[in-house]
């Protein structure tokens, strides 16, 4: 169960610092500090006035459903876990799920290499951020220790963090003495190797993964057992089924975030791991591989998945995938906008045109991307609380008055000479109204703003 | 009490006995004392099995699935009567499969159109191009063809815009799909508010009695005129809300008000595609979904998605050399669109593209397995079976 303001309230000192001039926390009292420690927007430690029993016990209190775990060092790390809720609207998802390649210590220097730098240089942009890939994921395909630990050393110099794939103890450990200090994930404990997977986890403080493919109950012990040796750093793989059992897969998932967020069982409050790369064991077909292998991978990362290893490198296949990971791990607490008011772009001058588009985020960053060093023009934003055009116009958000008062606000009318207003083409039905409204001459633009460079350019002609 | 009958007492509470310096009669005993150490030996081991037996049922009983107790449950709708095969939809007591078997597998209902769609993304129009002047053609190869459970006629050229087709020529095509295929239809407009009731009361008299979702009641148009078609003509009426909550509650209650039951309504709580806030979808269709399951009867009804909206994102259809074909970026958008809804809850799917179509009703169909009844493979050893 989430932990109310009021649960933490009790904890806190409730003194709401009236004997200092400002409180360590910058709140005005405990309620409001305890309201951000539960919204996890405040840091426990900022607080000066907590006894060290009293900040043990909201420690705990505080301390995520999932474990928060990082994988890495340095600038070369990730974060999983930290989860909270079983529903995004309920609070918000923390840490995006890790999307990992995999490499494998067989293949040519020269294969090697180029993967690496795919991997490494993978990138698409969205919304103004820049998505790209987290870790690479060494496997153990030559079953050969050495060879295991010099595609470990070759790691070194990438830029990513690493999982180290490999269910012998013996090639663990020959990786783990070239790249240990680098806290890599180790992958995996199972039945046979637990006692010496366990040591090497100790030894070299790394995190480490458990492999119990369709067995909850087996998870669970192996679990305990590590837990028993003092190991914190857990994270559950209860196996990938690609094909028919992807429903089996899919339940394992919600048993366990369910039982970590709602029971708090322990040995279940760990970040979850799947592992879309199986796709290709059963297909060989690229286009079909990459399909399959993709829609594994958005089943899984809709059910809490932290953390997964894919094999595909096409652009097709990972430009979805870090799409949806952007969508769902949005805080829904926050409108998605941008500020509204004047923007410009290229060189401008008094007969330069000026369109118009809402503040919803999506909305504003793709006219940008759009026009941005393709045209020179004005774009006025209009605040629609964050709602696209479509929408916003349903909603009533986007009207003539607005337009018309966003035109008086921005002082347009001193920087053009021309009175016309281009619109997006979904807002057509109120061009009328605008132009009742603003007195200015409206032109009903294309419904897609990639079309606005041609657009501009089709009026520049007519003119 | 007697020194046997002592002796007995104190051994009741006894697991185990150590003899020293024992001396008796031996008749005596074995006739006397051995039932008693019979007993108290067995007693003894069945104590130890005991204990093996806790421990070993503390390790199994130590996990519990966590399973919920739902005091609502969704309504099954039934599409389709007369000369349609029917489909069922809804039906849910449980959020998840292994709470309790789900009853029925999604259903795909494949986008038709009464006119040539010029504006169809390339990947799905060359899938079409031969039949797109006739939906009854179009309705067909839908069926045979791609697999749908269900075809959808949009009468897209009844918008006062396009073609203005009257309601008398709606009609004609709606009898046109009829005659090619045996699936239940989905019925929708232009999405003019004038014109779609007038239009949805005439292609839904000339549908009588077979059962087809009639798209959309919405708060923007005459949805009683709707409602009362579907009454009249034996339908069902899909009931359109904004990502919104609340007003998708106001209006089941209205048209049930209007003489539709639970059982006559599909809710369309909007799909947002892929990247296009897919975000504000999920919270609303989860949340729906969680409150027809705690017992609000407003929202008890199975939930479609409008999932060829992944079709309107650019990177589905938009041409750019960076981003790879959108031979394979626009199924997936329309993947993992209409994928991310049915794991919130939704049971109907209107599509667009063949390959989409396909994997998501394949996965589709696994959820509605129980729990751990698919024969899965050993994969045990994937690290060195990967290529």
């Amino acid at each position: 169960m989430q932990v109310t303001a009021m649960d933490i309230y009790r904890l806190l000192p409730q003194t709401n610092c009236e004997d200092c001039e400002e409180a360590a926390c910058g709140e005005a009292s405990c309620m409001a500090f305890a309201t951000k420690l539960s919204e996890k927007e405040a840091q426990l430690e900022i607080c000066t006035e907590l006894s060290s029993e009293a900040f043990d016990k909201l420690e705990t209190l505080l301390a995520p459903a999932v474990k928060e775990i990082t994988i890495g060092t340095g600038d070369k790390t990730i974060t999983i876990g930290g989860d909270e809720v079983l529903y995004r609207y309920e609070l918000t998802y923390y840490n995006p799920t890790s999307l990992i390649i995999d490499i494998s210590d067989n293949i040519s220097d020269a294969e090697f290499a180029e993967r690496v730098k795919v991997i490494e240089e993978t990138e698409f942009e969205r919304i103004g951020e820049m998505l790209t890939l987290d870790a690479i994921a060494l496997r153990n395909a030559s079953g050969n220790a050495e060879k295991f630990a010099e595609a470990a050393l070759k790691l070194k110099k990438s830029k990513l963090p690493l999982v180290l794939c490999s269910f012998d103890p013996d090639a663990m450990k020959a990786a783990l003495e070239k790249v240990g200090d680098e806290r890599p994930l180790i992958y995996a404990v199972n039945e046979s190797n637990l006692e010496e997977m366990a040591a090497l986890a100790m030894e070299y403080n790394c995190p480490v993964a458990i492999f119990s493919p369709n067995d909850l109950e087996k998870m669970k012990q192996l679990s305990r057992a590590l837990r028993n040796k003092g190991i914190e750093d857990i994270v559950l793989d209860p196996g990938t089924f690609v094909q028919e059992g992807i429903g089996d897969t899919l339940d394992n998932f919600v048993m366990i975030r369910r039982l970590a967020v709602e029971e708090r069982d322990e040995d279940f409050r760990f970040p979850l791991m799947g592992i879309p790369a199986l796709t290709w064991i059963y297909e060989k077909d690229e286009v079909q591989g990459g399909i399959r292998e993709a829609t594994i991978a958005a089943t899984l990362m809709n059910k809490y998945a932290d953390l997964l290893i894919f094999h595909g490198t096409n652009i097709w296949e990972l430009i979805p995938v870090l799409t949806l990971r952007q969508g769902i791990y949005t805080d829904p607490r926050k409108p998605q906008a941008v500020d509204p008011g004047l923007y410009e772009f290229g060189e401008l001058d008094k007969n330069s045109p000026v369109l118009m588009t809402t503040n919803f985020a999506l909305t504003f960053y793709t006219v940008e991307g759009d026009i941005k060093g393709k045209a020179n023009a004005y774009l006025l934003v209009l605040d629609t609380e964050g709602r696209a055009v479509d929408v916003s116009l349903a909603g009533g958000q986007l009207n003539a008055e607005a337009v018309a008062d966003l035109i008086k606000e921005t002082g347009i009318e001193d920087k053009v000479d021309t009175r016309t207003l281009i619109i997006p083409g979904l807002s057509a039905p109120v061009s009328g109204e605008i132009e009742d409204e603003s007195g200015w001459e409206v032109l009903v633009g294309p419904r897609d703003s990639s079309g606005v460079p041609g657009f501009l350019e089709e009026l520049k002609e007519k003119s | 009490m007697d020194k046997m009958s002592q002796l007995l007492k104190l051994l009741e509470k006894t697991d185990y006995i150590e003899i020293n310096e024992f001396r008796m009669d031996f008749e005596e005993l074995e006739l006397q004392l051995m039932p008693a150490m019979q007993r108290v030996v067995q007693q003894a081991a069945t104590k130890q099995a005991a204990v093996q037996e806790t421990i070993k049922m503390m390790e199994a009983a130590d996990f519990v699935p966590p399973i919920k107790d739902y005091p609502g449950e969704v309504a099954q709708v039934q599409l389709g009567a007369g000369t349609r095969k029917p489909v069922y939809l809804g039906g849910q007591q449980a959020l998840y499969r292994f709470e309790e078997p789900q009853p029925n597998p999604p259903v795909v209902t494949f986008d038709v159109f009464d006119i040539p769609m010029p504006g169809l993304p390339r990947p799905i129009r060359e899938h079409f191009s031969d039949v797109m002047e006739h939906p009854g053609d179009w309705a067909k190869k839908a069926v045979k063809d791609f697999g749908a459970n269900m075809v959808t006629i949009h009468l897209i050229g009844t918008g006062p815009k396009v073609m203005d087709k009257t309601p008398r020529q709606a009609a004609e095509d709606i009898e046109e799909v009829l005659q090619a295929v045996d699936v239940p239809l989905v019925i929708g407009a232009s999405g003019d508010p004038q014109k779609d009731p007038i239009i949805l009361e005439a292609a839904a008299a000339a549908a009588e009695d077979e059962r087809c979702l009639l798209a959309s009641a919405n708060l923007d148009l005459d949805y009683k005129r709707v409602a009362k078609a579907a009454v009249d003509y034996n339908h069902a009426v899909l009931s359109w809300a904004i990502t919104d909550i609340n007003m998708q509650k106001t209006l089941n209650k209205y048209l049930m008000k209007e003489g539709l039951t639970q059982k006559d309504i599909v809710m369309d709580p909007t799909t947002c595609a892929l990247g296009y806030g897919i975000e504000f979808s999920i919270d609303v269709i989860t949340r729906t979904r969680l409150a027809a399951l705690k017992g609000d009867q407003d929202l008890q009804m199975p939930m479609s998605s409008g999932t060829t909206n992944a079709w309107g994102s650019r990177e589905a259809w938009m041409k750019n050399d960076a981003w790879g074909p959108t031979d394979y970026r626009g199924p997936i958008w329309e993947i993992f669109t209409g994928l991310t809804m049915m794991l919130c809850g939704v049971d109907i799917f209107m599509m667009l593209h063949p390959l989409s179509v396909q994997i998501l009703s394949e996965i589709g169909s696994t959820f509605t397995k129980d729990y751990l009844t698919s024969d899965v493979p050993d994969i045990s050893n994937w690290i060195a079976e990967l290529e």
